[in-house]
């Protein structure tokens, strides 16, 4: 019986992959579901074995599935839907795929398919060299927190390490709420079991004897795939009283988030673990110090942990080799919009902006011109053309007033209206601010009131003075990044987009 | 969609004794009430604040933070569009409006017949094709109004 790989991802699921699975099973296949390769605009692209390797189709739909059995598929015959190999589409053949190497490749429920995919091997050499050893890795790897913050995850985990207490927790932060954002999701959904090896690595390497992935109720296919994972670790005595026969007791339970985008800030992230309203709690203590339930605590995003195991078992140097400047290894950047070839790009960071958009992107899906790109999410900057020359990398994108955050490239063609881009950042803040600090609970509402103003022609002038001053006490006065990097859109959509700004007064109220 | 329960204080008291020993039980228990009753019932919240040594007022601020825990039952079908800016970008907004049109409702509301529940939501992680959406949990991609019109006549 010949076997066909179809994803199960939900890319693949929102364009109809599950009737391609059913009308391939009906017909006698094997179908193993998998995760996505990332190549947005070919799902459902679906994969038949063959003598000649894995032979790609897509877009599929249950209607292609008749056509394309005629045609071979299952020997890897010619169909106008036909890719040819997967890995030599050029948009994957140009990538570094170091954390995403077996998403969309490997069955995500099977520990077995991990393992013989090269799965398990960092893990296995963490408790070999042990936990000094391994925080040196992974210092040296020069890895810094994918969540967006950039902070260096190895001196997080020797804090940790350091850190006395009679239990140490493990927080993986799955709270992907930046629109344009969907690498953890895929990760979760196309290759968990490189989240939980890089979560019980650091449990290894810092003392940790339990773990929690918080995970956003928004993704429940990500919520259940995970879940297999989780089970299939335990019985296969990945997590557990002895893991791996190690002596070492670890094991990590998935919570689930309920709507709250601030959850993604990892102090809220532990008042909503242990129970609470999701808001932000003051730093100091650092979570490392007194985290989830007071104990000291390592909380790093999910591709920040995804990204261990290959470090551990490839070697801090094959890491630190790919990058540029102070941003070393791989990004899974994000493109998402308006864009003609959306998905997953791994790379090594330094590709320019407009190298990202035009490129491998290949510009707007509409086909009209390219007006601002959002890189970083809701609180990232708007960038125009003009800024396409900005290398991706933490340091070049703060240098010129924006951030890359957790890898998102949001395009918009030349149909925007800045103007209200920038009324709905602060719309956004005021929906998603916990409440706790003045600056972003009332500035974000004031913030959405005078851009009603200049959306409305009124008082323009001065209201454009009011708006910048607003944003300079939120930037500064903010307890936290949601209040503080809101201004981040506002003022660049201000700055380089001034024409959206002046419009005429709206006639009689 | 499976349908809601009616309220049952003993179902209720089934589920969150069956949470009450974990970490930081509170989310966990919510999520599972609203799994059953569609929503979270008010007369749920002191039997929460019991079984955890809460205050009610703590339990109603928890259930009032979070935006996905509902103080009502929706409608026999919820769907969830995406608001953020990546579909923004692809002309959400358009889209959102011929739904509200359609059905009759704003955001937050259910059709008269408790067909359809529509809810905002911001981002769904489907935003490489977007416009994105859900329909009872499972995801939409690309959507336009009249493929959109057409998925919920078949739902109703």
């Amino acid at each position: 019986m010949s076997r066909v790989f179809v994803p199960r991802d939900a890319f693949a699921l929102a364009l109809g992959a599950d009737a391609v699975a059913a009308a391939l099973a009906r017909a006698g296949f094997a179908v193993v579901r998998t995760g996505s390769r990332g190549m947005a605009w070919l799902e459902p692209m679906i994969e038949a074995e063959t003598p000649s390797g894995r032979i790609a189709y897509g877009p599929v739909r249950a209607g292609d599935v008749a056509g394309l059995i005629a045609a071979g598929l299952a020997t890897g015959g010619t169909h106008p839907l036909r890719l040819g190999r997967a890995e030599e589409i050029p948009f994957l053949a140009a990538q570094t795929r170091f954390t995403f190497a077996r998403c969309g490749v490997v069955d995500p429920a099977s520990l077995d398919d991990y393992r013989a995919h090269g799965g398990l091997r960092g893990l296995a050499r963490a408790l070999e060299i042990g936990p000094v050893a391994t925080i040196a890795e992974v210092t040296t790897s020069g890895l810094r927190g994918r969540g967006g913050a950039g902070f260096p995850t190895g001196i997080k985990w020797k804090t940790v390490a350091d850190a006395a207490g009679d239990r140490k927790y493990i927080v993986a932060n799955a709270d992907e709420g930046d629109s344009g954002t969907f690498a953890d999701r895929m990760l979760m959904e196309g290759d968990p079991f490189a989240l939980i090896e890089g979560m019980a690595i650091a449990a290894v390497a810092v003392g940790a004897s339990k773990g929690y992935v918080y995970t956003r109720s928004e993704y429940p296919h990500a919520i259940a795939a995970f879940a297999r994972a989780l089970a299939a670790a335990r019985a296969g005595g990945l997590l557990g009283a002895d893991m791996l026969g190690s002596g070492i007791g670890f094991d990590i339970e998935q919570r689930v988030g309920a709507g709250a985008y601030i959850c993604g800030e990892e102090t809220s992230l532990l008042d909503s673990l242990e129970g609470k309203r999701g808001q932000v709690r003051a730093k100091p203590p650092l979570p490392a110090i007194k985290g989830l339930f007071g104990r000291p605590t390592v909380v790093n995003n999910v591709i920040s942990l995804a990204s261990v195991p290959f470090i551990l078992a490839e070697g801090a140097r094959a890491y630190h080799d790919v990058g540029f400047g102070r941003s070393r290894g791989t990004m899974p950047i994000q493109l998402a919009g308006n864009i003609r070839h959306g998905g997953l790009f791994e790379a090594g960071f330094g590709l320019t902006l407009g190298e990202i958009v035009h490129d491998i992107g290949g510009g707007t899906a509409s086909g009209r011109k390219v007006r601002a790109v959002q890189v970083g999410g809701p609180l990232g900057a708007y960038f125009p053309e003009a800024l396409f020359d900005t290398p991706f990398d933490y340091e070049a994108f703060a240098a010129k007033d924006g951030l890359i955050g957790h890898g998102g490239v949001v395009v918009f063609d030349d149909t925007v209206d800045m103007a209200r881009q920038a009324r709905f950042a602060m719309e956004f803040c005021a929906a998603e601010s916990c409440g706790k600090c003045t600056p972003c609970r009332i500035g974000s509402v004031r913030g959405m009131e005078v851009m009603e103003q200049i959306l409305a022609g009124r008082d323009v002038d001065a209201n454009l003075q009011l708006i910048r001053d607003l944003c300079e006490t939120m930037k500064f006065g903010s307890l936290c990044a949601l209040g503080g990097f809101i201004p981040y859109p506002v003022l660049s959509a201000l700055t380089h987009f001034p024409e959206d700004f002046r419009r005429p007064a709206l006639a009689a109220e | 969609m499976e349908p809601a329960a009616p309220w049952s204080p003993e179902r209720a008291a089934s589920i969150i004794s069956a949470h009450v020993g974990e970490e930081g039980a509170l989310l966990p228990i919510l999520h599972a009430l609203q799994e059953a009753f569609g929503h979270i019932p008010r007369a749920a919240v002191p039997l929460v604040a019991e079984a955890l040594n809460l205050t009610r007022a703590e339990v109603h601020g928890v259930v009032s933070f979070y935006h996905e825990f509902r103080a009502t039952p929706p409608g026999r079908h919820v769907l969830r569009l995406c608001r953020a800016e990546a579909c923004q970008a692809m002309g959400a907004e358009a889209v959102h409006d011929a739904v509200h049109r359609r059905l009759g409702v704003g955001w937050h509301e259910t059709t008269a017949d408790g067909a359809v529940t529509v809810e905002p939501v911001f981002c769904l992680g489907l935003c490489a094709v977007a416009p994105s959406g859900m329909l009872d949990g499972a995801p939409l991609g690309r959507l336009d109004a009249a493929g959109l019109a057409a998925t919920l006549d078949l739902a109703r």
